[in-house]
């Protein structure tokens, strides 16, 4: 359970997270959107306690930030989103020195069970200087996970991945959603946040919209249908328009896209009226955005 | 306490693995045991021949050091007091060399944000890094004094070995040293905050050896003479600097103040 209230970051008199209120459920894969910029890192290392809020307060599993820090350390995984290892080091010896300082009881069987997950088990006598950036990437979630965290923030975790890698990390992460813990992840990735998470928030500086990925889409455009024509005819628009149900009408080259709330009761209606003015009904077919377009028209707001 | 263990282990086996490194850990206290050993041999020999090697001791000192004793043996006593303080540049040098590479290293690999995510307070941080600097140069810096003893007593007379072991030298070695070290630690600490090169850490720190270079030069031009009240003032300053500069250190090492100003 993670809760903000008003959470603010000041760095001089550059504003990086201003009064962000928040509440993500127990269990519950949280999408973090935003372009560059926007304020997510600085958010995640306020919600990890890695730096103080300026104003505000949040709290992590009932801790709060800036009072419980320790306690929130404990029970918390991150992600950083520039992973830093220690090189010269093999893999396994890199983690075993963060379950060590996680207060990790069974170092060696904690290591062994996250190495042998992410495949990186037959490489662990690597150092991990010799690694390539996805078995980094991989090594560094493992890295956050030792300690079996309730809540785990993850910091672009799929970003420079190539797209097997990339899948790799998505199904984890399903995975680790499947063991009841709070996931946090900030991200670029769109059509990722669409498949993964319960809920998004777009955030740049201020929270823009809170939502499923499906509410977002119907908040932004309703749900629209599209009749391709064979051709189009003056005054066909205008006709649909007038019909009591339709909220908006646009044509683009021979495709006539409507938007209604209610398209199974009145698409015939709509093909009824069509067939009658003459015209040729190629295929119908609902018009579904994706979460990408939502994303770009509430960036771009303002 | 387990954490400052597992931080001065993963210290040690990250830093130890660099080359420069290791020189300095290693090569420079062989050198620096190796150069008045080799002397001492040389001397031996010259011995009988050459008994103008006084000439080495500024006039100044003549009476003050070398009451009682032959001009040889009084340049023998001049000599090994010199290089006895050259010893004592590995305790600034060894530590500075560590937790630069340690601590500049950690900065460029970008391996401290995941390390301050960890419920590691921060004053068990400095206390790992600390100790992995401190322990290889104060443990550098006597072995290298017993080696020195042993090779000397093997060279020189009873009344020039009674110099070597002279409460002066004991307390440079025992206390000063280890003094020396911590000041070099939390010197280096702050500079490595500010820097992202290690070497440009390395060279910085290094101006804590200036002050000791001084005390080298000085004698060896016949300036000042090493003695008790020297060495024992030297603890003092240095010990009064150390309380200074660690509480400025562990100032500087803040979560917040590593993530967003150390660049
Ligand atoms: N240590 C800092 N000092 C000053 N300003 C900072 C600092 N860290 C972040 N900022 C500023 O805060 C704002 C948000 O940065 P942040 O890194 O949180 O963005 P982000 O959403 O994570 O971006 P990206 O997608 O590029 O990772 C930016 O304007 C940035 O310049
Ligand atoms: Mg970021």
């Amino acid at each position: 359970m993670i809760t903000t209230e008003n959470l603010t970051k000041r760095f001089g008199d550059n504003v990086a997270v201003d009064r962000l209120t928040l509440q993500i459920a127990e269990g519950k894969v949280f999408g973090f959107l935003g372009p560059n910029g926007a304020g997510k890192t600085t958010t995640v290392r306020m919600l990890t306690s890695l730096i103080a809020p300026t104003n505000g307060r949040a709290t992590i599993l009932g801790y709060e930030v800036g009072k419980d820090d320790q306690n929130i350390r404990r029970n918390v995984g991150i992600l950083t989103e520039t992973p830093g290892m220690y090189d010269r080091l093999t893999a396994e010896r890199n983690l075993s020195i963060y379950a060590q300082l996680y207060e990790v009881r069974d170092v060696a069987g904690q290591v062994e069970k996250y190495l042998r997950m992410l495949g990186l088990w037959e490489r662990r006598h690597d150092a991990v200087g010799t690694f390539s950036k996805g078995m980094r990437q991989k090594l560094a979630i493992a890295r956050s996970l030792l300690h079996e965290p309730r809540v785990v923030f993850l910091d672009e975790p799929t970003s420079g991945l190539d797209p097997e890698a990339a899948k790799l990390v998505r199904d984890f992460i399903a995975e680790l959603k499947g063991e009841g813990r709070t996931i946090f992840i900030c991200t670029h990735n769109l059509d990722e946040a669409d498949r993964l998470c319960d809920r998004v928030a777009v955030f740049k500086t201020q929270l823009r919209v809170v939502d499923t990925p499906q509410g977002l889409r119907k908040q932004m455009y309703g749900r629209q249908v599209v009749f391709h024509l064979a051709e189009t005819a003056v005054g066909w628009e205008t006709a649909v328009a007038n019909l009591p149900f339709i909220k908006r009408t646009q044509t683009v080259d021979n495709k006539l896209i409507l938007s209604l709330d209610d398209p199974e009761t009145h698409n015939p209606d709509i093909i009824r009226l069509l067939v009658n003015q003459g015209a040729a009904i190629q295929f119908v077919g609902e018009l579904r955005h994706s979460l990408e377009d939502v994303y770009l028209q509430l960036v771009q707001e303002r | 306490m387990d954490k400052i263990k597992t931080i001065v282990f993963k210290e040690w086996a990250e830093v130890f693995k660099n080359r420069l490194v290791l020189f300095t850990v290693i090569f420079l206290p062989l050198i620096m045991v190796a150069l008045p050993l080799g002397t001492l041999a040389a001397m031996g020999n010259w011995n009988d021949e050459l008994s103008q090697t006084s000439n080495d001791v500024p006039d100044e000192f003549f009476g003050e050091l070398c009451e009682g004793l032959s001009e040889m043996d009084c340049a023998q006593v001049y000599m090994l007091d010199l290089f006895t303080l050259m010893l004592m540049i590995l305790p600034v040098t060894i530590p500075v060399t560590i937790a630069a590479y340690s601590i500049v290293g950690e900065k460029t690999s970008h391996s401290l944000e995941p390390l301050l995510a960890t419920p590691i307070t921060t004053g068990e941080l400095v206390m790992g890094k600390t100790i992995a600097a401190v322990i290889p140069a104060i443990a550098a810096t006597w072995l290298s004094f017993a080696i020195y003893l042993v090779g000397a007593r093997l060279m020189v007379t009873d009344t020039i070995f009674a110099y070597l072991v002279d409460p002066l030298w004991l307390i440079a070695i025992f206390v000063d040293s280890p003094l020396l070290t911590l000041m070099s630690v939390a010197i280096a600490l702050m500079v490595s905050s500010r820097v992202s090169d290690p070497r440009v850490a390395e060279q910085l720190s290094a101006v804590v050896v200036l002050p000791l270079i001084m005390l080298i030069v000085g004698q060896s031009v016949g300036f000042i003479l090493i003695d008790q009240t020297i060495i024992m003032i030297l603890g003092v300053v240095v010990g009064v600097l150390d309380v200074v500069l660690l509480y400025f250190s562990v100032k500087v090492f803040q979560r917040e103040t590593i993530l967003t100003r150390w660049k």
